[in-house]
């Protein structure tokens, strides 16, 4: 089975290069995205909620004059979710030309290692979550699970609906 | 945009397009009976300037058509061709492909010839009889240019000779005895024509391949050789020039050098009499000059000058025949600037044209109005800067506000005036985006004339408020839901001749187009003179497809609402213009983007009308900011025709979950917004609450609960649909001056989805 490279990293094929990743929690889980594809972290303001919408989109925010949607990452991820709070942030991501926001608990660390470290994730179908992990890894002892950025995104039937 | 070339080009391109409208406004003119010689001159012009572009970028194709074109032009033109409804067609055709042509050719493409071929021929055949016809009766215009390799030698030649060819040349213009006599042209060069690097013999060879020219230098003034430098200018060329071109072709020549130097042009009258005395100060005015460059001090110059007055005493008057200037020179004279002290008794020869040509070169950007051609993107730029500055003012009014300043004069004062500033600029701004819809709808006569002949029917394309101005982009996101409704209305809404006929009406069908400012919005209407809408048929049809329940009671304008669903097309043979399954939901879909409504008005035997309402401007709105539960909403304020307060029984029951406000003596549906978004549960007793009440172009009206109006105020558009998507009920979104974000309601769609029509659509089709 093939590893599959995180869509954003700048050389695919450089199997030993360097990856840097964000790892933030939400509720009790670990996570992390490819640090190229962040774009700011920010604290938590109150979304103005959309209508028709997913449960999981929380809203719209103002960033600096732009409309930002904040998708709330622990409804996405199926997980226990709390009210947001102050302590929050909002990861503001690139996902293929779009800026989102995904709101987490907490920011927890910048983590570097080599590509050819990745794992696939194991296929269990019963577990609604792995659609969203790109990659798993192993960094001393934890467990890193890698975030399918693209999958987080609500998809065009998510919004007409 | 490093390559001045490219720039060049580019702004070949703009002008071209200019050009083109012109053009196409021309014929129009033509079309609706002007016969007018300056129109035809005009649209002469138009493709003949397009011609000597394209030649300087070497765009072949555009040449060679655009040359074929201008040739028949000119025929009629000089009255060698009748302009009639077949001619006219055939130029429009040409327009259209003189059009495409300078598309392709800014692509660096070619148009397939074999669409070319076959005007190409069509014009040919044109001037070829009117060739024939010329060549027995009168010289043609081709003769003289062929005198072109001949005169060559007179630039560089002595006096004799040119006084010589310039006899043969006035005989030839008298022979022709078309009243016009050679141009007389003076230019003299500004220092700065030099330092730029052109070069006054290119022009010169230029103007002779015009016509027959007989070129003379002369100078006035040389300085003291202290103040003697290299880089003044001193010398003046006079030349007369032959020519069939007009005053404009010359005009062109020196087009690169406007404003580098001085030019006056002037047109003798060519009566035979002054033909042959005429050479005479022609050649006084060459042999003196010769000998002064042998002494090369000022008495050259008024050589010339005693000379040309007794011509003129002589009675002959050969300069003098733009005589009606002649008194006037002496006032004009001190202008040229290059020649100052001596020149006026000398000038008054030179000059003489001067007058007669100077107010003609100034009445023209007297006429147009002074335009800049900015880049897109800046204009752009400055509208978001100042939408910026809007929600910044805002943000500031409130914090004021909020620190409870208001008692300070001076402030609250300072703050209306700063708020007072901010609208007005944003309204200049918001001009500077402004366009009139002219060019979109000459596009349209272009549609018009093909699907018309697509589908073999006469059709005429009547436009109004073409001065009518819409934001750019609402211009160019319109025209492709216009194309397809004009050729709806040509393929489906006009009936064929012999139906039309039958029913009294003109073979010929009409579409209308019209535009017009209606309360802070633009109405663009489509209308035909055709069937109108065959309801029967529609229902037929939207039954066939599932479209909705058999048998249903509809009113006419929900027929009429049907064309607007998904996947109806009632053409039911597939023509090559419409029919292709993307029908009128497309462009209703398209029209919503832009923030527009399109409703449809249909009489049958006379005619349908299709109405576009549409905002002003994308960037900004007057709104009305209420609060819904915890959210706060903001209500375009074009859409609100009232506001009120319910009353105990008011609202009555009208099914289990659908209640109905009586507003006066009519009937509304309610619409809890809180509900209707999904903010709030329905709440128990309307009583007290507060009502929007929506009125709509196609006159629906709703009446919208909020649970308070907390303000009203212009707020700027930032478009959901990039950053998230298009959300039903909402048309976009804004910041408010707390820096949240508040939704802004698309009304209309908001009913479309609450009144069940769109909602129901779905469902059925689930079904069928």
């Amino acid at each position: 089975m093939t590893i599959a490279d995180p869509a954003t990293s700048p050389d695919p094929n450089a199997e030993t290069a360097e990856l840097e990743l964000l790892s933030f929690h939400v509720g009790d889980h670990e996570y992390s995205v490819d640090i190229m594809a962040v774009r700011e972290i920010r604290g938590w303001t109150r979304a103005t909620s959309l209508p028709h919408a997913p449960p999981y989109v929380r809203g719209v925010i103002n960033l600096r004059g732009a409309v930002l949607p904040v998708v709330d990452l622990a409804l996405r991820l199926g997980l226990d979710v709390e009210e947001p709070t102050d302590r929050n942030v909002i990861i503001v991501v690139d996902i293929g030309g779009r800026t989102v926001g995904l709101r987490v608990d907490a920011v927890s660390d910048i983590l570097s290692f080599p590509r050819n470290a990745l794992q696939a994730p194991p296929e269990m179908s019963a577990d609604r979550d792995h659609a969203f992990i790109q990659a798993l890894t192993i960094l001393e002892g934890r467990m890193i699970r890698i975030l399918d950025l693209g999958a987080v995104l609500p998809g065009d039937t998510d919004v007409a609906a | 945009m490093s390559d001045p070339m490219q720039e060049i080009r580019a702004s070949f391109f703009v002008e071209c397009e200019e050009l083109l409208e012109g053009l196409n406004d021309g014929l129009q003119a033509m079309d609706d009976g002007d016969r007018d010689a300056e129109t035809i001159n005009v649209c002469f012009r138009a493709v003949h300037s397009i011609k000597g572009g394209a030649g300087a970028f070497g765009l072949d194709q555009l040449v060679a058509f655009a040359h074929v074109f201008e040739t028949a032009m000119d025929a009629v033109r000089d009255g060698k061709l009748e302009v009639t409804p077949e001619i006219l067609a055939l130029f429009f055709q040409c327009g259209d492909l003189l059009y495409d042509l300078v598309r392709l050719a800014r692509d660096d493409q070619e148009l397939e010839e074999d669409r070319l071929a076959p005007v190409v021929e069509q014009l040919e055949a044109l001037v070829e009889t009117e060739e024939e016809a010329e060549e027995a009766v009168d010289f043609k215009p081709m003769t003289l240019s062929l005198d072109l390799p001949g005169l060559a030698p007179l630039d560089a030649g002595d006096g004799e000779g040119d006084g010589a060819a310039g006899d043969e040349a006035r005989g030839e213009n008298a022979g022709e005895g078309d009243g016009t006599g050679p141009f007389e042209i003076t230019f003299t060069p500004l220092p700065d024509l030099y330092t730029s690097g052109n070069e006054p013999l290119f022009l010169l060879r230029a103007l002779a391949a015009l016509g027959t020219a007989q070129t003379r230098c002369s100078w006035d003034t040389t300085p003291p050789l202290a103040e003697y430098s290299s880089a003044t200018s001193l010398l003046t060329w006079q030349i007369t020039l032959e020519t069939d071109s007009d005053e404009a072709a010359i005009r062109e020549v020196f087009d690169f050098v406007d404003g580098l130097c001085t030019l006056t042009i002037t047109r003798g009258a060519g009566a035979p009499d002054p033909s042959g005395s005429a050479p005479k100060p022609d050649m006084a005015n060459d042999e003196p000059a010769p000998p002064a460059s042998g002494p090369g001090s000022t008495p050259p110059p008024p050589a010339p000058v005693p000379d040309t007055p007794p011509a003129a005493t002589a009675g002959a008057a050969p300069l003098a025949s733009p005589v009606p200037a002649a008194p006037e020179p002496e006032a004009s004279a001190p202008k040229p600037e290059p020649k100052p002290a001596p020149a006026p008794a000398p000038k008054s020869a030179a000059p003489a044209p001067k007058p007669a040509a100077q107010p003609k070169a100034e009445a023209k950007p007297a006429a147009a109005n002074a335009t800049v051609r900015v880049d897109l993107d800046r204009i752009d730029r400055l509208v978001n800067l100042v939408g910026e500055l809007v929600i910044n003012q805002a943000m500031l009014a409130q914090s004021v506000a909020a620190a409870d300043l208001g008692g300070n004069g001076a402030i609250a004062s300072g703050l209306d005036e700063f708020q007072q500033l901010t609208r007005d600029i944003q309204d200049s701004v918001m001009m500077i985006r402004a366009q009139p819809v002219k060019s979109l709808f000459q596009r349209m006569g272009r549609i018009v004339r093909e699907s018309a002949s697509g589908v073999g029917k006469s059709v005429r394309l009547t436009t109004e408020g073409e001065a009518t101005e819409i934001d750019k982009t609402v211009i160019e996101r319109l025209s492709d839901p216009l194309t397809h409704m004009i050729r709806n209305a040509v393929d489906h809404g006009l009936e064929d001749a012999d139906t039309r006929v039958a029913a009294g009406k003109p073979a010929q069908g009409n579409v209308t187009l019209t535009a017009s400012h209606r309360s802070g919005r633009v109405v663009i209407e489509i209308s035909d003179d055709g069937g109108g809408i065959n309801r029967k048929r529609v229902q037929e049809k939207a039954e066939e497809k599932g479209l909705i329940p058999p048998d249903q009671a509809l009113s006419d304008s929900e027929i009429d609402n049907l064309l607007f669903l998904p996947g109806f097309s009632t053409a039911s043979e597939i023509s090559i213009l419409s029919g292709r399954g993307v029908g009128m939901d497309v462009v209703k879909t398209a029209i919503a983007t832009l923030g527009g409504r399109i409703t449809i008005a249909s009489e049958p035997g006379a005619g349908t009308t299709f109405s576009i309402s549409l905002p002003l401007t994308l960037a900004v709105l007057d709104g009305m900011v209420v609060r819904v539960g915890s959210e706060t909403l903001v209500v375009p304020l074009s859409a609100i025709s009232e506001t009120l307060s319910l009353r105990a029984g008011d609202n009555r029951a009208i099914g289990p979950h659908t209640q109905v406000v009586q507003v006066r003596e009519t009937f509304v549906p309610l619409i809890d917004l809180g509900t209707e978004l999904g903010y709030s549960t329905p709440r128990q007793n309307y009583e007290g609450a507060i009502v929007l009440l929506i009125a709509q172009e196609d006159g629906s009206r709703a009446a919208l609960v909020v649970d308070a109006i907390e303000d009203q105020r212009q707020v700027v558009i930032k478009g959901l649909e990039e950053s998230y998507g298009h959300v039903p009920g909402v048309a976009a979104a804004t910041i408010l001056g707390d820096g949240q974000i508040a939704l802004i309601l698309d009304p209309s769609d908001l009913l479309a989805n609450a009144s069940g029509l769109s909602r129901a659509t779905p469902k059925l089709a689930e079904i069928a």
